[in-house]
């Protein structure tokens, strides 16, 4: 077997308190995907079965932290991948679940799990296999440096595309006007 | 036979081996296994382990801005939350009656919601499994290896997403998390231009999702020892059902079949939900578990989304689908079909249906009117249900008189399936993990069963909890930047 002309650059994404969006904008770069495989190959990913993140040259997370779990796997993304980039809204910033920031948890567990209509009795899930709640939610780069942000809810396809392309030529990421937006 | 599965009696001397996260499916869920000394499974269940808290902290906004926040529940199917959102303000402004350009110009953003989601999950999620066997290297299990070794299968899937994608981009202005549908209406019909943009494609995507449900007729046929038992769990069904009984996704009311298909209830307005549906709260996992209240949390239970709307319903409104549905149900031998991976046949059916409405849809004039708001008597409480890509989907409002939202209850697709699912993944660990050493193949044949049903694992996290313990968070400096919760 002859060896690849060049390395592919190795890519591992999450999801952390995030919707899906932005995963599903990366998606939206549609038939541009089959030739994005040439240039990277994905490590732990959803899209992928890789469970544990390995050594990577690029770590993409979507979400901010809403809870201790999210917080692990952010860091095991920073130790593990060189350069790290927040996507979206809820990277960047908390986003939407950062609505409930001004509220207590404990507040909004009672709403959920005791007051709303139709439960038939009301119960607090406490299992140690859930992870623990953090009181707010947080944006990234404030628990690991972050190397690049894109903003929007969700950066679109194409924005998505020419980030990672300049990123695979070496650059730094440049979204530039049409593709920066913050909706 | 396998219910006990949920808990066994001495975990502590159990062995736990955990699938986390679930991979290929939309959001964030972790199973865990219990497996004593001779590796045979004593407890087995989906954690849904994730919290938004949505229904609390959307109290006090204003209702027009719930149809575009509710969306970022979640990115895979947003459209259904936004239009769910919106079906329930049309109350609030009074609109009894869309305007005929309004209600089309939302159902084609619908129905182009569920043909990129059920492309999505056949194609992009689940194809690696039923192509290339659930045990297979893990490596190529994702689309790239598809793409790799069935280029035209993968190119396709990719396609009719985009399709879909374009139709909601053109509806709603963008392609993900839009704005379409607001209270009353809609803000925009469609141009001439728009309409043979979509127009030019149609034809084809509806060839190429005929080929899709050959496809997935064919896993059935090569191998029906597997797809009819795979992850089976004999239950109720439920969906929204139009008019004479025919498969609506975007309208209609409850209907109900028991595990044999008679009819359990039908023709409930959605307002009347609550009378029908009760929810469980079970301490490991934030999703609720809903049950017919009639039959009780024992023998409640049922199914939603694509297996159990295409067996609900007395036909399909658009032809080639319903010549497929017609198969699917003489396939089934007379009875319904309960096992897991029946939901893919479904689930082509359906995404057939979606590019069979959306070409018709496009013929109709209506879609480039200029009437796009309907009005009335001011309202106080509203109920929005959609047919969702996963199944069912209820929002529910109260609205106060300064326009503030003061109540949400949200019933999402996935949860409606939390029991089903729990079910599935029981019979799948008993048959195939039972008693053996576990491999990452023999773990993925429970993954395979949760894909099945399109967990929107990322919806059902919209429900918030917490745990008794406290953890200090610190950053890279030592800086306590946050402490979890005792007891909040
Ligand atoms: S930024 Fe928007 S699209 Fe991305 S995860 Fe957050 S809510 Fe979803």
């Amino acid at each position: 077997m002859s060896a690849p002309a060049k390395k592919k650059l190795r890519v591992a994404t999450t999801s952390l308190a995030g919707c899906f969006g932005c995963h599903m904008s990366f998606l939206d770069i549609d038939e541009r995907l089959f030739d994005l495989v040439e240039l990277i190959e994905f490590d732990r990913s959803p899209l992928t079965d890789i469970k544990e993140v390995g050594e990577c040259d690029l770590g993409i997370i979507e979400g901010g932290l809403c809870n201790a779990e999210n917080v692990h796997i952010l860091r095991e993304f920073r130790a593990r991948c060189k350069k790290l980039v927040a996507i979206g809204a809820c990277a960047v910033n908390g986003g939407l679940p950062a609505q409930r920031n001004h509220l207590k948890l404990a507040e909004i567990l009672e709403e959920v799990y005791h007051t709303s209509p139709g439960i038939a009795q009301g119960l607090i899930p406490n299992d140690p296999e859930l992870p623990l709640p953090l009181n707010k939610v947080h944006p990234l780069h404030e628990v690991v440096k972050i190397d690049w942000f894109i903003p929007g809810c969700p950066p679109s396809g194409d924005a998505i595309w020419k980030a990672l392309t300049d990123i695979v030529a070496g650059r730094d990421p440049e979204l530039g006007f049409g593709l920066l937006h913050y909706d | 036979m396998s219910y006990h599965l949920e808990t066994a009696e001495h975990p502590e001397t159990l062995r736990r081996v955990a699938i986390d996260p679930v991979s290929r499916v939309e959001g964030h869920g972790k199973v865990t296994l219990l497996l004593d000394e001779a590796n045979k499974v004593q407890q087995v269940r989906l954690h849904i382990v994730e919290f938004r808290g949505f229904e609390k902290f959307i109290q006090g906004r204003p209702y027009w801005e719930v149809p575009v926040m509710v969306q970022r529940l979640c990115g895979i199917c947003p459209v259904s939350h936004h239009l769910a959102a919106a079906k329930a303000m049309d109350a609030i402004v009074g609109a009894k009656r869309l305007t005929p350009t309004a209600e089309k110009v939302r159902r084609l953003m619908h129905y182009g919601q569920i043909l990129q989601s059920h492309a999505l999950h056949f194609f992009h999620l689940c194809s690696p499994d039923l192509l290339f066997g659930f045990g297979s290297d893990v490596g190529q299990r994702n689309i790239v290896g598809v793409a790799a070794r069935h280029p035209e299968t993968a190119r396709r899937g990719v396609l009719i997403r985009k399709f879909g994608q374009e139709a909601i981009r053109i509806t709603a202005g963008k392609r993900i998390h839009g704005t379409g549908a607001i209270p009353g209406g809609v803000n925009k019909s469609l141009s001439v231009e728009e309409r043979d943009f979509l127009l030019k494609d149609a034809y084809q995507i509806v060839a190429w999702c005929r080929d899709a449900v050959r496809l997935a007729r064919e896993l059935h046929e090569t191998d029906p020892a597997l797809y009819n038992s795979f992850g089976i769990f004999r239950s109720h069904f439920m969906s929204l059902i139009g008019a004479n009984g025919a498969l609506d996704l975007y309208d209609g009311k409850l209907r109900a079949r028991d595990d044999q298909g008679a009819i359990y209830f039908d023709d409930v307005a959605q307002s009347d939900y609550e009378k029908y549906i009760q929810e469980e709260v079970k301490p490991w996992s934030y999703m609720k578990f809903p049950y017919f209240r009639t039959l009780g949390n024992e023998h409640g239970w049922y199914k939603v989304g694509p297996l159990a709307r295409v067996q609900n319903c007395d036909s399909m409104p658009t032809p080639l689908a319903d010549a497929e549905r017609r198969e699917f149900i003489d396939y089934a031998g007379g009875s319904p079909m309960h096992a897991a991976l029946g939901y893919h046949w479904a689930r082509m059916i359906e995404m057939l249906h979606a590019a069979e409405t959306i070409k018709d849809l496009l013929h109709d004039p209506d879609l480039l009117g200029s009437e796009l708001m309907a009005s009335g008597e001011r309202g106080f409480e509203g109920f929005g249900m959609i047919e969702a890509p996963r199944g069912t989907l209820i929002h529910h409002y109260r609205v106060d008189e300064n326009d503030l939202v003061s109540m949400c209850n949200l019933i999402v697709s996935t949860t409606h399936n939390n029991q089903a699912m729990n079910e599935a993944i029981r019979h799948v660990a008993r048959r195939y993990l039972h008693g053996r050493e576990i491999t990452e193949g023999l773990l993925n044949h429970i993954e395979v069963a949760i894909r099945a049903f399109d967990p929107c694992l990322s919806c059902a996290t919209h429900a918030l909890g917490k745990m008794p313990l406290v953890v200090e968070l610190r950053d890279a400096g030592g800086e306590l930047v946050h402490q979890l919760s005792r007891n909040a």
